[in-house]
This record gives C-alpha cells, sequence and structure tokens, in this order.
C-alpha cells in the first residue's frame, strides 16, 4: 500500500524538502497549509517529482474548522496514513513584551492547535496500526531562555504532547517522532563562512528519514544540539536565571 | 528576510566582492522589484554582486510548476538547480537540452547568462529551449515568448537586466537513460587538439587541454566524446568538500605540471571508452563542493573566449603565453562551438557564436592579471569575444567592442528597467547600461 503524508505547515522550508522527499519515492501527500496559491503550486512540484497524488487543503492551527477536511482527504487516498507537522510560529521576544496577545497565536500555532489536530488523528493511526507521526519542535523548548521564552514554552509543551502521545501509540504499533533542530540555515549565514552548528533543511530531511528507519524517539539536528542542550538543561537555575545564552 | 544587515559575500571566482544586503525571498510575493535578483553564485564575477545595495537570491523559488510529459515542456521557478532537474528528470527519461559545467547553475541563471553546454555544436545554447520567459517589470509581471522581440533578444543573456525572471518553461530532450557512454582520446598537440574537436560529431564534445604543456606539446589534451545510454547506476556518492582555503603552494606550477601530467597519462595512448552516470559528465567538479577554496582566500580568475574558426591560430598563440607564464591551473577546456540554433543567437548579449572557445583558471595575482588582460586584447582583434559569466577584469570599452548588438540591449533595458534598479557591480563597472 502507498503511504500518504499530511504535512502540516507545507509552505515551511523544511516542509518542501519533507514533501519532496516523500513524493519521490511514491507517497500520495495532502499539503495543508495557509497559502493556497503557495500549496498548489508545491502539489505540482510534488506531482513531477513521482507523488502519485498531490492534494492541498487549507489549514489554520488557529481554526480548528479546517481540521476535519484533512483527515477526510488523507482517509480518501486510501493509503497508509503519515503526519509531519511542521507547523509553528516565532515572533521576536520583543514583540511579544510589547503586545502580550501575541502569547495566545504563538502557543496556538505551535502547540495546541497542533496538538488538537494530532488528538484527532490518533484514533484513525490507531486503528490503522501502522504509520509515523513526526512532530517537529525545537531545541528552544529543551529550557526556557530570556530571548524567546515563549516560543520555547510552546515547543516544550508540544514535546510533551508528543512524548504522551508516543506512549499512547506505540501500543498500536504507530511510531512518533519528536524533531528538534538548532538554527537551520538562513540568509544571513550563508555568506561566505559555516556557521558552527547550523543545518540546512535538506540535511534535517535526511536525518528525520534516518530517525524513522530507526524507530528513533528523539532527534537532536544537527547531532551537537543533543550534548550541547543536555549542558545547558544541566546549568543550576541560580545560575542560569543569570546568563543570556 | 526583512533583515537589513549587509554581508560581505562573493562571486564563486572569489576575487570580487561586494558588501551589501544579501536576502532570499521565500515566496515570489516577497520579492522586492527595485533589486536584481540572482541564482547560485556560480558567475566567476561580480554578475551577482550589489556593493551597498540588496541582492535577492531566488534560490527558494525552486519549484516544478508544470509538467507536459508527452511534449517535454517543463514550466518552473527561476530559482531551481540545473543539477536537481537532472536528478528529478532523466529517470524520467527528459533531461534539460543544454547543460553548463556546473549543476549549481539556477534556471534563471542560465537564462541571464544564456549557458552554454557540450552539446553546443548541435543545439546551441540554452535559451534556444526556453519557449517562455515570466518577468517582474517594476509593477508589472509579464510573460515573454521569442515572438516577443527586442525583449526576448535582451533577457536571454541580457543580465537579468530587463526584469525580475521568476518562471520559465524549458524544451526538454529526450534521454534514453542516465548514463553517458564515454570516449576519450589523447591529442598529442594544438593541431591534432583541434583536428579532434572538428571531426567529432558526438552528441557532446569538449577538450581537456594541459595549459602547462609547452613545445611540441602544446596543446596537448584529452578530448571527451559522450553519448547518453542506459546502464546500471552505481551507488550515489557523498559529494565532498573542501574544508578550508588552500595555501598558495597547492596550486603552484610544479605541482600542476605533475598532476596535468598523470592526468594526460591517465587515458591510454589508444584511447578508451567508459560509462559514467551523467553528472558525472556534465558537472564533473560538482563533487567536490567548494572546490573555489582551492585557490585560496585570494580566489581565482576564469578567462573564457571565443573566436571565429579561422582564428584558432590566434588561440594556439595564447596557449603559447599562457603554457609559458606558468600560471594556469589544471582546470582548462578548449571547445568547438556552433553556430546556435537556426545559424543565430539567442540574445543581444549572448556568449556563444561560431568557434572555438578556451577557458583557463588562474589564481589571483598581478602577473595572472596582466596576462588575462594580453588574452583579452587577442581576442578582441580576432573578433572573439569574452563571457560575461566568467570576467572579472574586462573593461566596457572592450566588451562593447566584443558585443555589436550591445546598443540594442542597452536601449531595451533602458526602457524594460529606466531607473536602473536592477543594476549590477558588473553592469556598473563595464557601464553596459548607457
Amino acid at each position: 500500500m502507498t503511504d500518504t503524508w499530511i504535512i502540516l505547515g507545507a509552505s515551511s522550508t523544511i516542509a518542501k524538502a519533507f514533501t519532496r522527499s516523500v513524493a519521490e519515492a511514491g507517497a500520495h501527500v495532502i499539503l495543508a497549509g495557509r497559502r493556497m496559491d503557495d500549496l498548489e503550486a508545491s502539489a505540482a512540484d510534488a506531482s513531477a517529482r513521482g507523488a502519485v497524488g498531490a492534494t492541498p487543503v487549507a489549514f489554520d492551527a488557529r481554526d480548528p474548522e479546517t481540521f476535519q477536511p484533512i483527515l477526510d482527504a488523507a482517509v480518501r487516498t486510501g493509503g497508509t496514513i503519515n503526519c509531519a507537522v511542521f507547523v509553528g510560529s516565532m515572533p521576536s521576544q520583543d514583540d511579544i513584551n510589547d503586545d502580550p496577545a501575541l502569547v495566545d497565536g504563538t502557543i496556538a500555532d505551535s502547540f495546541t492547535g497542533p496538538a488538537r489536530f494530532l488528538q484527532m488523528l490518533a484514533p484513525l493511526m490507531s486503528e490503522q496500526g501502522s504509520g509515523s507521526i513526526v512532530g517537529v519542535g525545537s531545541v528552544a523548548g529543551d529550557r526556557g531562555r530570556v530571548g524567546n521564552y515563549v516560543y520555547g514554552a510552546a515547543k516544550a509543551g508540544f514535546a510533551t504532547y508528543l512524548s504522551g502521545l508516543r506512549n499512547q501509540l506505540g501500543r498500536s504499533g504507530v511510531h512518533v517522532l519528536t524533531v528538534k533542530p538548532g538554527p537551520v540555515d538562513t540568509v544571513m549565514t550563508q555568506g561566505l563562512g559555516d556557521q558552527p552548528f547550523m543545518t540546512t533543511a535538506d540535511a534535517v530531511v535526511a536525518d528525520i528519514h534516518k530517525a524513522l528507519s530507526k524507530k528513533r524517539n528523539t532527534l537532536y539536528t544537527k547531532w551537537i544540539w543533543w550534548p550541547v542542550m543536555t549542558v545547558i538543561k544541566l546549568i543550576p537555575e541560580p545560575i542560569f536565571k543569570k546568563m543570556s545564552i | 528576510m526583512t533583515d537589513q544587515k549587509t554581508t560581505e559575500y562573493a562571486g564563486w571566482g572569489r576575487a570580487l566582492r561586494a558588501n551589501g544586503r544579501l536576502v532570499r525571498p521565500n515566496t515570489q510575493s516577497e520579492i522586492d522589484i527595485n533589486a536584481p535578483a540572482i541564482g547560485n553564485r556560480r558567475s566567476y564575477g561580480d554578475a551577482a554582486l550589489n556593493t551597498g545595495g540588496t541582492v535577492q537570491e531566488l534560490t527558494q523559488l525552486d519549484r516544478i510548476i508544470a509538467f507536459d510529459r508527452s511534449a517535454g515542456l517543463l514550466t518552473v521557478e527561476a530559482g531551481i538547480t540545473l543539477g536537481e532537474l537532472t536528478r528529478v528528470l532523466a529517470p524520467q527519461g527528459w533531461l534539460p537540452t543544454v547543460l553548463p559545467g556546473t549543476g549549481f547553475a539556477t534556471v534563471g541563471g542560465a537564462i541571464s547568462m544564456d549557458v552554454h553546454g557540450k552539446n553546443h555544436h548541435h543545439v546551441g545554447s540554452f535559451c534556444q529551449h526556453v519557449t517562455s520567459i515570466t518577468l517582474i517589470q517594476g509593477e508589472k509581471t509579464r510573460t515573454i515568448t521569442p515572438k516577443s522581440g527586442g525583449i526576448w533578444k535582451a533577457t536571454c543573456g541580457g543580465l537579468g537586466q530587463t526584469g525580475i525572471i521568476v518562471q520559465a518553461t524549458l524544451q526538454l530532450s529526450q534521454a534514453r537513460g542516465d548514463m553517458m557512454l564515454v570516449s576519450e582520446q589523447r591529442a598529442t598537440d594544438w593541431d591534432h587538439h583541434i583536428a579532434l574537436l572538428d571531426g567529432s560529431d558526438a552528441p557532446y564534445t569538449v577538450g581537456w587541454i594541459d595549459a602547462t604543456a609547452t613545445g611540441d606539446r602544446l596543446g596537448r589534451g584529452i578530448v571527451e566524446e559522450g553519448e547518453i545510454c542506459r546502464g546500471l547506476k552505481p551507488k550515489a556518492r557523498r559529494s565532498k568538500k573542501i574544508p578550508f582555503n588552500a595555501p598558495h603552494l597547492a596550486l603552484s606550477s610544479p605541482i600542476v605540471r605533475a598532476f596535468n601530467a598523470l592526468y594526460y597519462r591517465r587515458v591510454p595512448k589508444s584511447g578508451r571508452t567508459v560509462v559514467r552516470p551523467i553528472n558525472d559528465f556534465f558537472f564533473p567538479l560538482d563533487k567536490i563542493h567548494n572546490w573555489n577554496k582551492l585557490y585560496g582566500k585570494r580566489g581565482f580568475h576564469q578567462f573564457q573566449c571565443v573566436v571565429p574558426l579561422d582564428q584558432y591560430g590566434v588561440l594556439r598563440q595564447m596557449m603559447e603565453m599562457v603554457a609559458g607564464s606558468g600560471l594556469a591551473s589544471p582546470l582548462a577546456v578548449l571547445k568547438r562551438m556552433g553556430a546556435g540554433l537556426n545559424g543565430e543567437s539567442a540574445g543581444y548579449m549572448s556568449f556563444p557564436m561560431e568557434g572555438y572557445t578556451l577557458a583557463i583558471d588562474f589564481p589571483n595575482r598581478p602577473a595572472a592579471r596582466d596576462l588575462i588582460a594580453k588574452l583579452e586584447t587577442l581576442a578582441l582583434k580576432a573578433n572573439g569575444r569574452i563571457y560575461l559569466a566568467k570576467d572579472a577584469l574586462s573593461t566596457g570599452v572592450a566588451i562593447k567592442s566584443m558585443y555589436a548588438d550591445h546598443p540594442k540591449w542597452a536601449a531595451v533595458t533602458a526602457k524594460a528597467d529606466p531607473h536602473k534598479h536592477l543594476q549590477t557591480d558588473m553592469t556598473r563597472r563595464l557601464d553596459l547600461r548607457t
């Protein structure tokens, strides 16, 4: 049976690279996101690269009304359902300090929206008894830091949610992978020199596939973030509260 | 995207650098209509630089928009690379008709430089297989075709000065497989080399030239002829990276001389035939990711000219100067170019014309710059021209006399981009927009 991949937040850079990888392997992709014109272009791209089907659907993490049609579209493909979550928003901490209302949207985009969607998906996957869920968090969720702790808190909540979902769905043969990327290549870092610990969307996607095939539970990418964050997590709070890293 | 910090960046040759904003729009709607667009910065000089201003790298606009598999018509966003297209299309039986020497070039860049490949003698240049281009010109977005007249001829090979190229439709060629059957022969000297290139009717032909060989061996090299075939695909190997800037010694004269002698002898006297993955044939250097770092921090230059067929004696004279200088690198290429599809060139500023083209890399040193200036003068006298995708050293006067249609190009670009928002360091250095 062919794989069906629901891609939540399909317009993000990592999602685009992930979509291509599963399209080239002949999957059916359900591209869920807010910008329909962009999703339609991505669907054409997926088809040209070998996807057996590519369906753009509207998705807004803050609007649960949009969730059910995505599940329906996935069921209609008849394939083994898998889901990869790439949604999230990261307003700067300064902006949030100026406008505390931004907290709600940040948490909805990065945590409560995708969690509610996955909660609706869980029974389908459980019944199916196979398939994978890839949830993209962030190393920012490992400890609340002065620079982006609202985003970090949302990702921490999502990581804890995924941990519980793994515990539940693992019993019926569904695998849940939590991905914690460090910073991913942006334009300012691609001038002349290579930045330490910076990675690219394609490298993250290659790591995700490797982790899926080994049924890993948590993936730090680049791997160096695992020891780095382990050390950061070990710093005693009285000291950490005076640091700005 | 909205980050306003400036950054230092360079062309592929790393000899010319710019300080300015380098931004990377994620979607077409994020494009700034008032700043030049660039691709993957595989032009050697300053064609993709904009000191003090902004350049927009369109590599995130890299989707396939439509693929008509029966006609081989492919519409893509301009930032997709030719290597990526080759990887996706070859297993489906298609290939971009023209592929330059690096797969890292983008479709937008290939159009702006009207690049050519090892099959130029049969099929002409890149833009001769483009059927439509979508340009953003100020507030307007328009799609042009070869029937659009002057704007088309000013866009093909037009250095991105007629508008921001956001999409294009390519006429692909059918490919019988994704392997290349390559026959390699030694060319023992200059005349033999030219004779082998003249006599080749293979779909793809190129000559590697030992630019350190002098005397009787002047012009010796290896002529490669390729034909696409089907075969077992060896496992893909990871690309290697040059981790740091190499010391000057790495490409010093005795080392290059020794390397070239070995490289020449690699092919037996009687020649040989080998099967290679097509990517290795089209993009031989892409396997070493940052090979430009081999030239150290100061960077390097590539001289590439084309001269009319009857001027091959001038080319020989150039080879003598290069071989005698002890400055050349192992990378030197000789190729016979055809007259272009239907005997025409695609654009006003297109480089390809019927004749022989010679390309040689030099480390960025004063002696090499002087030599390149002399080579350019010879090319100009021989009614030849130099390739703007490679140039970092020429002058506006020389370029304008090499490209006879420059005034037509300047007139169209003046209308298409009246406020000169799309200027680059190259168009300013060569004073091309006047």
